[in-house]
Protein backbone atom coordinates (compact mmCIF):
# COMPACT_ATOMS: atom_id res chain seq x y z
CA UNK A 1 0.00 0.00 0.00
CA UNK A 2 3.13 1.78 0.37
CA UNK A 3 4.67 3.68 -2.96
CA UNK A 4 8.75 2.64 -3.57
CA UNK A 5 10.93 5.13 -1.41
CA UNK A 6 10.74 8.59 -3.39
CA UNK A 7 14.61 10.16 -3.49
CA UNK A 8 13.30 13.18 -1.51
CA UNK A 9 12.29 11.05 1.76
CA UNK A 10 13.97 10.49 4.71
CA UNK A 11 12.68 7.43 6.32
CA UNK A 12 13.36 6.85 9.61
CA UNK A 13 10.42 5.46 11.35
CA UNK A 14 9.28 3.67 7.72
CA UNK A 15 12.65 2.45 7.09
CA UNK A 16 11.45 -1.05 7.39
CA UNK A 17 8.42 -0.78 5.24
CA UNK A 18 8.62 -3.18 2.34
CA UNK A 19 11.12 -5.56 3.93
CA UNK A 20 10.12 -9.29 3.43
CA UNK A 21 7.92 -10.08 6.61
CA UNK A 22 8.42 -6.60 7.56
CA UNK A 23 5.86 -7.02 10.47
CA UNK A 24 7.52 -10.00 11.82
CA UNK A 25 9.93 -9.92 14.88
CA UNK A 26 12.68 -11.67 13.07
CA UNK A 27 12.89 -8.81 10.42
CA UNK A 28 12.29 -6.16 13.36
CA UNK A 29 15.21 -7.98 15.22
CA UNK A 30 17.28 -7.85 12.05
CA UNK A 31 16.92 -4.43 11.21
CA UNK A 32 18.07 -2.29 14.93
CA UNK A 33 14.70 -3.63 16.40
CA UNK A 34 14.76 -3.63 20.50
CA UNK A 35 18.32 -1.79 20.38
CA UNK A 36 16.69 1.38 21.79
CA UNK A 37 14.94 -0.47 24.31
CA UNK A 38 18.15 -2.26 25.64
CA UNK A 39 19.82 1.30 25.95
CA UNK A 40 16.76 3.15 27.89
CA UNK A 41 17.24 -0.13 30.38
CA UNK A 42 20.59 1.73 30.98
CA UNK A 43 19.55 5.04 31.01
CA UNK A 44 17.64 6.81 34.08
CA UNK A 45 14.10 8.31 33.23
CA UNK A 46 15.69 11.52 33.64
CA UNK A 47 18.02 10.99 30.95
CA UNK A 48 15.39 9.53 28.48
CA UNK A 49 13.14 12.31 29.17
CA UNK A 50 16.18 14.44 28.27
CA UNK A 51 17.16 13.06 25.17
CA UNK A 52 13.42 13.81 23.80
CA UNK A 53 13.52 16.78 24.71
CA UNK A 54 16.74 17.35 22.76
CA UNK A 55 14.79 15.34 20.13
CA UNK A 56 12.34 18.49 20.27
CA UNK A 57 9.82 15.29 18.95
CA UNK A 58 6.41 16.34 19.17
CA UNK A 59 3.19 14.93 19.07
CA UNK A 60 1.91 13.66 16.02
CA UNK A 61 -1.13 12.91 16.95
CA UNK A 62 -2.46 16.63 16.04
CA UNK A 63 -1.83 18.45 18.99
CA UNK A 64 2.28 18.65 18.90
CA UNK A 65 2.92 19.25 22.28
CA UNK A 66 6.52 18.34 23.00
CA UNK A 67 6.54 14.75 24.10
CA UNK A 68 9.27 14.70 26.52
CA UNK A 69 7.93 17.42 28.44
CA UNK A 70 4.93 15.41 28.31
CA UNK A 71 6.04 12.64 29.64
CA UNK A 72 7.69 14.34 32.42
CA UNK A 73 4.68 15.58 33.84
CA UNK A 74 4.14 12.10 35.50
CA UNK A 75 4.31 12.58 38.68
CA UNK A 76 6.87 10.02 40.32
CA UNK A 77 5.56 9.66 43.97
CA UNK A 78 1.82 8.85 42.68
CA UNK A 79 1.77 5.79 44.52
CA UNK A 80 -1.16 4.25 41.58
CA UNK A 81 -0.24 2.27 38.86
CA UNK A 82 0.81 3.97 35.96
CA UNK A 83 -0.29 3.37 32.45
CA UNK A 84 0.92 3.73 28.78
CA UNK A 85 -1.92 4.25 26.25
CA UNK A 86 -1.55 4.48 22.43
CA UNK A 87 -3.84 6.51 20.54
CA UNK A 88 -4.29 4.57 17.10
CA UNK A 89 -8.35 5.58 16.74
CA UNK A 90 -7.14 6.98 13.36
CA UNK A 91 -10.15 8.93 12.17
CA UNK A 92 -9.51 12.40 10.97
CA UNK A 93 -10.37 12.40 7.27
CA UNK A 94 -7.18 12.98 5.30
CA UNK A 95 -4.98 10.26 8.22
CA UNK A 96 -4.09 7.00 7.24
CA UNK A 97 -0.55 6.56 8.26
CA UNK A 98 -1.03 4.91 11.56
CA UNK A 99 -2.56 2.16 9.35
CA UNK A 100 0.62 1.48 7.54
CA UNK A 101 3.03 1.75 10.69
CA UNK A 102 0.89 -0.96 12.89
CA UNK A 103 0.38 -2.92 9.72
CA UNK A 104 4.24 -2.64 8.51
CA UNK A 105 5.98 -2.43 12.12
CA UNK A 106 3.86 -2.98 14.63
CA UNK A 107 7.64 -3.97 17.12
CA UNK A 108 8.42 -0.10 16.67
CA UNK A 109 5.24 0.51 18.02
CA UNK A 110 5.79 -1.86 21.11
CA UNK A 111 8.88 -0.91 21.55
CA UNK A 112 8.17 2.78 22.04
CA UNK A 113 5.73 1.76 24.58
CA UNK A 114 7.98 -0.12 26.34
CA UNK A 115 10.73 2.91 26.46
CA UNK A 116 7.42 4.84 27.69
CA UNK A 117 7.13 2.23 30.27
CA UNK A 118 10.23 1.95 31.62
CA UNK A 119 10.66 6.04 31.75
CA UNK A 120 7.09 6.44 34.18
CA UNK A 121 7.43 3.08 35.52
CA UNK A 122 4.40 1.30 34.53
CA UNK A 123 3.49 -2.20 33.94
CA UNK A 124 0.13 -1.99 31.94
CA UNK A 125 -0.49 -0.38 29.08
CA UNK A 126 -3.05 -0.80 26.23
CA UNK A 127 -3.52 0.07 22.41
CA UNK A 128 -7.07 1.88 21.70
CA UNK A 129 -7.36 0.85 17.83
CA UNK A 130 -10.19 2.13 15.80
CA UNK A 131 -12.66 -0.29 15.74
CA UNK A 132 -13.13 -0.51 12.03
CA UNK A 133 -9.03 -1.42 11.91
CA UNK A 134 -9.87 -4.96 12.83
CA UNK A 135 -7.46 -6.43 10.64
CA UNK A 136 -4.89 -3.93 12.59
CA UNK A 137 -5.75 -5.41 15.72
CA UNK A 138 -4.97 -8.96 14.25
CA UNK A 139 -1.79 -8.08 13.31
CA UNK A 140 -0.92 -6.16 16.38
CA UNK A 141 -2.13 -8.92 18.23
CA UNK A 142 -0.05 -11.62 16.44
CA UNK A 143 3.03 -9.21 17.02
CA UNK A 144 2.29 -9.16 20.84
CA UNK A 145 2.16 -12.70 20.99
CA UNK A 146 5.56 -13.12 19.61
CA UNK A 147 7.12 -9.98 21.44
CA UNK A 148 6.02 -12.23 24.49
CA UNK A 149 7.56 -15.52 23.13
CA UNK A 150 10.42 -13.44 22.36
CA UNK A 151 10.78 -12.06 25.98
CA UNK A 152 9.89 -8.67 25.11
CA UNK A 153 6.97 -8.63 27.01
CA UNK A 154 5.88 -9.84 30.48
CA UNK A 155 7.99 -10.43 33.74
CA UNK A 156 11.13 -9.52 34.21
CA UNK A 157 12.06 -8.05 30.56
CA UNK A 158 15.51 -9.46 29.12
CA UNK A 159 17.10 -9.33 32.92
CA UNK A 160 15.57 -6.60 33.35
CA UNK A 161 13.28 -6.33 35.80
CA UNK A 162 10.80 -4.19 33.64
CA UNK A 163 7.42 -6.04 33.52
CA UNK A 164 5.13 -4.83 31.31
CA UNK A 165 2.19 -6.33 29.72
CA UNK A 166 0.64 -5.14 26.70
CA UNK A 167 -2.55 -5.34 25.31
CA UNK A 168 -5.10 -4.54 22.54
CA UNK A 169 -8.13 -2.56 22.91
CA UNK A 170 -10.75 -2.19 19.97
CA UNK A 171 -13.24 1.00 19.86
CA UNK A 172 -16.44 0.71 17.87
CA UNK A 173 -16.87 3.56 15.36
CA UNK A 174 -16.39 7.09 16.99
CA UNK A 175 -14.40 10.25 15.85
CA UNK A 176 -14.45 11.70 19.30
CA UNK A 177 -12.79 8.82 21.30
CA UNK A 178 -9.39 10.09 19.36
CA UNK A 179 -9.50 13.02 21.69
CA UNK A 180 -7.43 11.84 24.46
CA UNK A 181 -9.78 11.93 27.55
CA UNK A 182 -12.70 10.92 25.88
CA UNK A 183 -10.78 7.97 25.04
CA UNK A 184 -10.07 7.05 28.28
CA UNK A 185 -13.48 7.28 28.95
CA UNK A 186 -14.11 4.59 26.03
CA UNK A 187 -11.03 2.27 27.40
CA UNK A 188 -12.94 2.55 30.47
CA UNK A 189 -16.32 0.80 29.01
CA UNK A 190 -18.17 4.23 28.58
CA UNK A 191 -19.80 6.59 25.90
CA UNK A 192 -16.49 8.12 24.56
CA UNK A 193 -17.48 12.07 25.93
CA UNK A 194 -14.38 14.47 26.72
CA UNK A 195 -13.67 15.15 30.68
CA UNK A 196 -12.94 18.44 32.00
CA UNK A 197 -9.40 19.32 32.11
CA UNK A 198 -7.47 19.72 34.74
CA UNK A 199 -6.70 16.64 35.49
CA UNK A 200 -4.82 16.07 32.55
CA UNK A 201 -4.10 12.35 31.91
CA UNK A 202 -0.48 12.71 33.06
CA UNK A 203 -2.17 12.89 36.67
CA UNK A 204 -5.22 11.49 36.50
CA UNK A 205 -5.89 9.32 33.15
CA UNK A 206 -6.70 5.54 32.77
CA UNK A 207 -8.41 4.37 35.97
CA UNK A 208 -7.66 8.00 37.45
CA UNK A 209 -4.11 6.86 37.06
CA UNK A 210 -1.42 8.40 36.03
CA UNK A 211 -1.07 8.00 32.15
CA UNK A 212 1.22 9.21 29.43
CA UNK A 213 -1.16 8.93 25.90
CA UNK A 214 -0.09 9.59 22.19
CA UNK A 215 -0.31 8.59 18.91
CA UNK A 216 1.12 5.64 17.20
CA UNK A 217 3.85 7.71 15.17
CA UNK A 218 4.75 9.30 18.43
CA UNK A 219 5.56 6.48 20.22
CA UNK A 220 6.91 4.66 16.72
CA UNK A 221 9.52 7.48 16.68
CA UNK A 222 10.45 7.35 20.33
CA UNK A 223 12.97 4.52 19.51
CA UNK A 224 14.45 5.80 16.86
CA UNK A 225 15.46 9.05 19.12
CA UNK A 226 17.16 6.94 21.60
CA UNK A 227 18.68 4.53 19.06
CA UNK A 228 19.84 7.65 16.89
CA UNK A 229 20.49 10.11 19.87
CA UNK A 230 17.69 13.16 20.22
CA UNK A 231 20.54 15.72 18.41
CA UNK A 232 20.99 13.90 15.05
CA UNK A 233 16.73 13.12 15.15
CA UNK A 234 16.38 16.99 15.46
CA UNK A 235 18.74 17.94 12.98
CA UNK A 236 16.21 15.94 10.45
CA UNK A 237 14.27 18.90 10.77
CA UNK A 238 14.23 22.74 11.75
CA UNK A 239 15.10 24.06 15.26
CA UNK A 240 11.89 23.52 17.12
CA UNK A 241 10.66 20.94 15.22
CA UNK A 242 12.82 18.25 15.09
CA UNK A 243 12.70 15.06 12.63
CA UNK A 244 11.03 13.64 9.71
CA UNK A 245 6.81 13.08 9.96
CA UNK A 246 4.61 10.91 7.86
CA UNK A 247 2.35 13.09 5.60
CA UNK A 248 -0.51 11.19 4.03
CA UNK A 249 -1.52 12.99 0.89
CA UNK A 250 -4.65 11.93 -0.85
CA UNK A 251 -6.75 13.35 -3.94
CA UNK A 252 -6.03 15.02 -7.08
CA UNK A 253 -2.45 14.00 -7.19
CA UNK A 254 -0.46 11.88 -9.33
CA UNK A 255 0.94 9.68 -6.94
CA UNK A 256 -1.26 9.98 -3.82
CA UNK A 257 0.28 7.85 -0.60
CA UNK A 258 1.81 7.92 2.54
CA UNK A 259 5.47 9.63 2.66
CA UNK A 260 7.88 10.23 5.29
CA UNK A 261 9.95 13.75 4.98
CA UNK A 262 11.84 15.52 7.28
CA UNK A 263 10.32 18.53 9.07
CA UNK A 264 10.03 22.22 6.89
CA UNK A 265 9.69 19.71 3.33
CA UNK A 266 8.32 22.34 1.05
CA UNK A 267 5.02 21.77 0.35
CA UNK A 268 4.84 22.83 -3.66
CA UNK A 269 7.92 20.11 -3.66
CA UNK A 270 5.75 17.56 -2.17
CA UNK A 271 3.06 17.92 -4.46
CA UNK A 272 4.66 18.36 -7.95
CA UNK A 273 8.04 16.41 -7.05
CA UNK A 274 7.37 13.43 -4.66
CA UNK A 275 3.63 13.37 -5.62
CA UNK A 276 3.85 13.53 -9.21
CA UNK A 277 1.97 17.38 -9.68
CA UNK A 278 -1.91 17.27 -10.20
CA UNK A 279 -3.45 14.94 -12.08
CA UNK A 280 -5.10 15.41 -15.69
CA UNK A 281 -2.64 18.40 -15.95
CA UNK A 282 -4.94 20.51 -13.78
CA UNK A 283 -4.35 23.19 -12.00
CA UNK A 284 -3.65 22.97 -8.20
CA UNK A 285 -6.87 25.23 -6.28
CA UNK A 286 -6.55 24.06 -2.52
CA UNK A 287 -5.15 22.45 -0.24
CA UNK A 288 -5.96 21.34 3.41
CA UNK A 289 -3.16 20.46 4.72
CA UNK A 290 -3.11 18.47 8.30
CA UNK A 291 -6.67 16.84 8.10
CA UNK A 292 -10.24 18.05 7.84
CA UNK A 293 -10.07 19.97 11.05
CA UNK A 294 -6.87 22.53 9.56
CA UNK A 295 -8.05 25.43 7.95
CA UNK A 296 -7.60 24.89 3.83
CA UNK A 297 -4.79 27.12 2.06
CA UNK A 298 -5.13 28.46 -1.67
CA UNK A 299 -2.73 27.62 -3.92
CA UNK A 300 -0.72 30.77 -3.80
CA UNK A 301 -0.43 29.75 -0.30
CA UNK A 302 1.41 26.53 -0.80
CA UNK A 303 4.87 26.93 -1.14
CA UNK A 304 5.94 26.94 2.35
CA UNK A 305 8.49 24.73 4.70
CA UNK A 306 5.93 22.29 6.42
CA UNK A 307 6.66 22.66 10.22
CA UNK A 308 4.33 23.48 13.36
CA UNK A 309 6.01 26.65 13.65
CA UNK A 310 5.51 27.77 9.45
CA UNK A 311 1.71 26.18 9.48
CA UNK A 312 1.09 28.71 12.34
CA UNK A 313 2.56 31.35 10.80
CA UNK A 314 0.53 30.44 7.75
CA UNK A 315 -2.60 30.33 10.23
CA UNK A 316 -3.63 26.38 9.62
CA UNK A 317 -2.01 23.84 11.42
CA UNK A 318 0.08 20.65 10.83
CA UNK A 319 -2.38 18.54 12.67
CA UNK A 320 -2.04 15.12 11.57
CA UNK A 321 -0.41 15.02 8.63
CA UNK A 322 -3.25 14.31 6.21
CA UNK A 323 -2.60 16.54 3.16
CA UNK A 324 -5.98 16.43 0.92
CA UNK A 325 -4.99 17.97 -2.48
CA UNK A 326 -7.71 20.12 -4.70
CA UNK A 327 -7.63 20.64 -8.34
CA UNK A 328 -9.29 23.84 -10.11
CA UNK A 329 -12.70 22.14 -10.46
CA UNK A 330 -13.34 20.83 -6.83
CA UNK A 331 -16.66 22.90 -5.64
CA UNK A 332 -15.61 24.28 -1.94
CA UNK A 333 -18.98 24.35 -0.87
CA UNK A 334 -19.23 20.92 -1.46
CA UNK A 335 -16.02 20.27 0.38
CA UNK A 336 -16.95 22.65 3.36
CA UNK A 337 -20.82 21.16 3.50
CA UNK A 338 -19.11 17.33 3.40
CA UNK A 339 -16.67 18.58 6.32
CA UNK A 340 -19.58 20.17 8.29
CA UNK A 341 -21.22 16.47 7.70
CA UNK A 342 -18.60 14.68 9.41
CA UNK A 343 -18.68 16.85 12.53
CA UNK A 344 -22.15 17.20 12.88
CA UNK A 345 -22.27 13.14 12.88
CA UNK A 346 -19.37 12.91 14.78
CA UNK A 347 -20.26 15.31 17.64
CA UNK A 348 -20.46 13.54 21.20
CA UNK A 349 -23.64 16.06 22.07
CA UNK A 350 -22.00 16.59 25.58
CA UNK A 351 -21.80 20.11 25.25
CA UNK A 352 -24.15 22.59 23.55
CA UNK A 353 -21.88 24.79 21.22
CA UNK A 354 -20.87 21.64 19.41
CA UNK A 355 -23.71 19.81 19.21
CA UNK A 356 -26.05 22.59 17.97
CA UNK A 357 -23.03 24.25 16.08
CA UNK A 358 -22.15 21.39 14.00
CA UNK A 359 -25.97 20.95 13.09
CA UNK A 360 -26.84 24.24 12.47
CA UNK A 361 -23.83 24.75 9.98
CA UNK A 362 -24.60 21.80 8.22
CA UNK A 363 -28.14 22.90 8.02
CA UNK A 364 -27.30 26.56 5.96
CA UNK A 365 -24.21 24.32 4.14
CA UNK A 366 -26.81 21.96 3.10
CA UNK A 367 -29.26 24.71 1.73
CA UNK A 368 -26.27 26.76 0.22
CA UNK A 369 -25.06 23.54 -1.66
CA UNK A 370 -28.39 22.44 -2.59
CA UNK A 371 -29.29 26.26 -4.53
CA UNK A 372 -31.34 27.83 -2.06
CA UNK A 373 -29.21 29.64 0.39
CA UNK A 374 -30.29 33.33 1.44
CA UNK A 375 -28.17 36.12 1.01
CA UNK A 376 -27.22 35.97 4.87
CA UNK A 377 -25.87 32.59 4.92
CA UNK A 378 -22.36 33.45 4.08
CA UNK A 379 -21.88 35.80 7.15
CA UNK A 380 -24.03 33.39 9.57
CA UNK A 381 -22.07 29.98 8.80
CA UNK A 382 -18.85 32.37 9.55
CA UNK A 383 -20.00 34.52 12.48
CA UNK A 384 -21.70 31.01 13.65
CA UNK A 385 -18.25 29.06 13.41
CA UNK A 386 -16.50 31.96 15.28
CA UNK A 387 -18.46 31.51 17.66
CA UNK A 388 -18.03 27.72 18.72
CA UNK A 389 -14.12 28.74 18.90
CA UNK A 390 -13.13 27.85 21.85
CA UNK A 391 -16.20 27.44 23.55
CA UNK A 392 -16.51 23.78 23.57
CA UNK A 393 -15.34 21.14 26.13
CA UNK A 394 -13.37 19.41 23.75
CA UNK A 395 -11.08 20.17 20.50
CA UNK A 396 -14.06 18.75 18.32
CA UNK A 397 -15.95 21.97 18.38
CA UNK A 398 -12.53 23.97 17.55
CA UNK A 399 -11.97 21.30 14.90
CA UNK A 400 -15.21 22.33 13.11
CA UNK A 401 -15.25 25.66 13.30
CA UNK A 402 -11.86 26.10 12.34
CA UNK A 403 -12.24 25.21 8.85
CA UNK A 404 -15.29 26.54 8.08
CA UNK A 405 -13.94 29.78 8.70
CA UNK A 406 -11.85 29.46 6.56
CA UNK A 407 -13.42 28.13 3.59
CA UNK A 408 -15.63 31.20 4.02
CA UNK A 409 -12.91 33.74 4.20
CA UNK A 410 -10.63 32.09 1.25
CA UNK A 411 -13.30 31.22 -0.78
CA UNK A 412 -16.13 33.48 -0.13
CA UNK A 413 -16.21 34.16 -4.18
CA UNK A 414 -17.31 30.40 -4.27
CA UNK A 415 -20.05 31.10 -1.63
CA UNK A 416 -21.30 33.90 -3.42
CA UNK A 417 -21.44 32.75 -6.83
CA UNK A 418 -23.54 29.34 -5.51
CA UNK A 419 -26.26 32.18 -4.40
CA UNK A 420 -26.18 33.43 -7.34
CA UNK A 421 -27.46 30.33 -9.15
CA UNK A 422 -29.78 30.30 -6.34
CA UNK A 423 -34.08 29.65 -7.27
CA UNK A 424 -35.61 31.16 -4.36
CA UNK A 425 -38.43 28.96 -4.11
CA UNK A 426 -42.30 30.94 -5.21
CA UNK A 427 -44.70 30.83 -2.48
CA UNK A 428 -48.13 31.20 -3.49
CA UNK A 429 -50.84 33.11 -1.43
CA UNK A 430 -52.42 30.07 -0.81
CA UNK A 431 -49.37 28.51 0.52
CA UNK A 432 -48.67 31.71 2.87
CA UNK A 433 -52.10 31.22 4.46
CA UNK A 434 -52.09 27.45 4.82
CA UNK A 435 -48.22 28.30 6.35
CA UNK A 436 -50.17 30.75 9.33
CA UNK B 1 -26.15 -17.27 26.45
CA UNK B 2 -24.08 -19.13 24.60
CA UNK B 3 -21.33 -19.05 21.86
CA UNK B 4 -19.10 -20.63 19.70
CA UNK B 5 -15.66 -21.84 20.83
CA UNK B 6 -13.62 -19.53 19.53
CA UNK B 7 -16.24 -16.33 20.37
CA UNK B 8 -16.02 -17.91 23.81
CA UNK B 9 -12.28 -17.57 23.49
CA UNK B 10 -11.77 -14.71 22.29
CA UNK B 11 -14.21 -13.11 25.05
CA UNK B 12 -12.18 -14.88 27.80
CA UNK B 13 -8.72 -13.61 26.61
CA UNK B 14 -10.74 -10.10 26.09
CA UNK B 15 -12.08 -10.00 29.69
CA UNK B 16 -8.55 -11.20 31.21
CA UNK B 17 -6.81 -7.89 30.25
CA UNK B 18 -8.16 -5.33 32.35
CA UNK B 19 -7.41 -4.89 36.14
CA UNK B 20 -9.45 -6.44 38.93
CA UNK B 21 -12.49 -4.35 39.53
CA UNK B 22 -12.12 -2.85 36.20
CA UNK B 23 -13.67 -5.16 34.40
CA UNK B 24 -16.24 -2.42 32.81
CA UNK B 25 -13.56 -1.87 30.10
CA UNK B 26 -14.12 -4.63 28.20
CA UNK B 27 -17.60 -3.77 27.57
CA UNK B 28 -17.14 -2.59 23.93
CA UNK B 29 -14.20 -5.17 23.13
CA UNK B 30 -16.98 -7.83 24.24
CA UNK B 31 -19.97 -6.28 22.13
CA UNK B 32 -17.83 -5.74 19.28
CA UNK B 33 -16.47 -9.37 19.31
CA UNK B 34 -19.78 -10.86 20.24
CA UNK B 35 -22.05 -8.74 17.40
CA UNK B 36 -19.67 -10.39 14.86
CA UNK B 37 -21.49 -13.66 15.88
CA UNK B 38 -24.56 -12.61 16.60
CA UNK B 39 -25.42 -10.40 13.86
CA UNK B 40 -26.86 -8.20 16.30
CA UNK B 41 -26.68 -6.53 19.53
CA UNK B 42 -29.36 -8.01 20.97
CA UNK B 43 -31.36 -7.54 24.50
CA UNK B 44 -30.02 -11.00 25.44
CA UNK B 45 -26.51 -9.94 24.58
CA UNK B 46 -26.73 -6.89 26.30
CA UNK B 47 -27.89 -8.79 28.95
CA UNK B 48 -25.04 -11.34 28.63
CA UNK B 49 -21.90 -8.58 28.86
CA UNK B 50 -23.48 -6.45 31.37
CA UNK B 51 -23.35 -9.81 33.83
CA UNK B 52 -19.76 -10.62 32.30
CA UNK B 53 -18.46 -7.40 32.92
CA UNK B 54 -20.57 -6.73 36.27
CA UNK B 55 -22.32 -3.54 34.79
CA UNK B 56 -26.17 -2.98 34.52
CA UNK B 57 -27.46 -3.83 31.61
CA UNK B 58 -28.62 0.40 31.40
CA UNK B 59 -24.79 0.84 31.48
CA UNK B 60 -24.33 -1.46 28.23
CA UNK B 61 -27.11 0.15 26.60
CA UNK B 62 -25.45 3.35 26.78
CA UNK B 63 -22.41 2.17 25.23
CA UNK B 64 -24.25 0.67 22.28
CA UNK B 65 -26.42 3.89 21.51
CA UNK B 66 -23.24 5.98 21.20
CA UNK B 67 -20.58 3.78 19.01
CA UNK B 68 -21.88 3.70 15.06
CA UNK B 69 -20.24 0.17 14.74
CA UNK B 70 -22.96 -1.34 17.36
CA UNK B 71 -26.12 -2.22 15.52
CA UNK B 72 -29.30 -2.89 17.43
CA UNK B 73 -30.63 -3.93 13.79
CA UNK B 74 -29.46 -6.90 12.13
CA UNK B 75 -26.90 -5.84 9.09
CA UNK B 76 -26.83 -7.63 5.93
CA UNK B 77 -24.84 -11.04 5.42
CA UNK B 78 -22.32 -8.71 3.83
CA UNK B 79 -22.26 -5.15 5.49
CA UNK B 80 -20.78 -3.24 2.86
CA UNK B 81 -19.90 0.18 3.82
CA UNK B 82 -19.25 3.09 0.93
CA UNK B 83 -17.23 6.03 2.11
CA UNK B 84 -17.80 9.77 0.94
CA UNK B 85 -15.64 11.77 3.19
CA UNK B 86 -13.41 14.51 1.67
CA UNK B 87 -10.79 12.31 0.53
CA UNK B 88 -13.33 9.67 -1.03
CA UNK B 89 -15.86 12.53 -1.96
CA UNK B 90 -12.80 13.97 -4.30
CA UNK B 91 -12.42 10.76 -5.81
CA UNK B 92 -15.50 9.65 -6.82
CA UNK B 93 -17.33 8.23 -3.08
CA UNK B 94 -20.35 10.14 -4.04
CA UNK B 95 -20.47 8.12 -7.64
CA UNK B 96 -20.29 4.66 -5.79
CA UNK B 97 -22.37 5.47 -3.11
CA UNK B 98 -25.46 6.31 -5.32
CA UNK B 99 -24.17 3.77 -7.83
CA UNK B 100 -24.74 1.08 -5.02
CA UNK B 101 -28.42 2.52 -3.60
CA UNK B 102 -29.54 2.47 -7.38
CA UNK B 103 -28.56 -1.03 -8.32
CA UNK B 104 -29.61 -2.60 -4.89
CA UNK B 105 -32.28 -0.71 -4.39
CA UNK B 106 -31.60 0.14 -0.92
CA UNK B 107 -30.79 2.96 1.15
CA UNK B 108 -28.45 4.05 4.27
CA UNK B 109 -28.18 1.32 6.89
CA UNK B 110 -31.23 -0.53 5.05
CA UNK B 111 -31.20 -4.63 3.90
CA UNK B 112 -31.99 -5.71 0.77
CA UNK B 113 -34.77 -8.35 1.17
CA UNK B 114 -32.85 -11.44 1.01
CA UNK B 115 -30.63 -10.48 3.75
CA UNK B 116 -28.05 -10.48 2.44
CA UNK B 117 -26.03 -6.91 1.82
CA UNK B 118 -27.32 -3.66 3.90
CA UNK B 119 -25.47 -0.48 2.97
CA UNK B 120 -23.91 2.14 5.20
CA UNK B 121 -22.70 5.82 4.00
CA UNK B 122 -19.55 5.88 6.42
CA UNK B 123 -17.61 8.79 7.41
CA UNK B 124 -14.05 8.48 6.99
CA UNK B 125 -12.72 4.80 6.88
CA UNK B 126 -8.93 5.79 7.00
CA UNK B 127 -7.88 5.03 3.73
CA UNK B 128 -7.56 8.81 2.09
CA UNK B 129 -4.43 8.10 0.49
CA UNK B 130 -6.03 5.34 -1.71
CA UNK B 131 -9.53 6.61 -2.11
CA UNK B 132 -12.32 5.77 -2.85
CA UNK B 133 -12.85 3.28 -0.50
CA UNK B 134 -15.23 0.63 -0.41
CA UNK B 135 -15.22 -1.47 3.06
CA UNK B 136 -17.07 -5.38 3.18
CA UNK B 137 -17.59 -6.29 6.80
CA UNK B 138 -13.62 -5.23 7.98
CA UNK B 139 -12.19 -5.92 4.79
CA UNK B 140 -11.06 -2.70 2.68
CA UNK B 141 -11.10 -2.27 -1.19
CA UNK B 142 -8.97 0.23 -1.88
CA UNK B 143 -8.63 2.99 -5.16
CA UNK B 144 -12.74 1.59 -5.75
CA UNK B 145 -14.49 2.22 -9.15
CA UNK B 146 -18.02 1.35 -10.40
CA UNK B 147 -16.61 -1.49 -12.28
CA UNK B 148 -14.62 -2.75 -9.16
CA UNK B 149 -17.51 -2.07 -6.85
CA UNK B 150 -20.37 -3.96 -9.34
CA UNK B 151 -17.45 -6.99 -9.33
CA UNK B 152 -17.74 -7.44 -5.46
CA UNK B 153 -21.10 -6.87 -5.26
CA UNK B 154 -21.96 -9.79 -8.42
CA UNK B 155 -19.28 -11.77 -6.28
CA UNK B 156 -21.26 -11.65 -2.93
CA UNK B 157 -24.60 -12.61 -4.81
CA UNK B 158 -23.08 -15.18 -6.73
CA UNK B 159 -21.49 -17.12 -3.96
CA UNK B 160 -24.40 -16.26 -1.48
Amino acid sequence: MFNDPHPDEVRVISKRFGLPNSASIDTYLANEGYVALMKAIEMSPEQIIDELKISSLRGRGGAGFPTGMKWSFIPRDNPKPKYVVVNADESEPGTCKDRLLIENDPHQLIEGCLIAARTIGCKKGYIYIRGEYRYLIDIMDKALAEAYAHGYLGKNIKGSGLDFDLYTHTGAGAYECGEESALLESLEGKRGVPRIRPPFPAVAGLYASPTVLNNVETFATVPAVLRMGGQAYADLGTPKNGGTRMLCVSGHVNRPGVYEVPLGFPMHKMIYEVCGGIRNGKKLKAVIPGGSSSPVLRAEECDFPMDYDNYARMKTMAGSGGMMVMDEDTDIVKVALRTMRFYAHESCGWCIPCREGTTWLRKILTRMDEGTGRRADIDLIHELAKNMLGRTFCPLGDAAAMPTIGFVEKFREEFEARLRETTVPVVSPDQLISIS
Amino acid sequence: MTFSTATENKLQEIWARYPEGRKRSAVIPMLMYAQDEVGQVTSELVAEVAKRCEVTPLQVEEVVGYYSMLNKERMGKHHVQICTNIACLLMGGEELWNHATKRLGIGHKQVTADGLISLEEVECAGACSWAPCVVDGYEYHHHATIEKLDRLLDSIQKVN
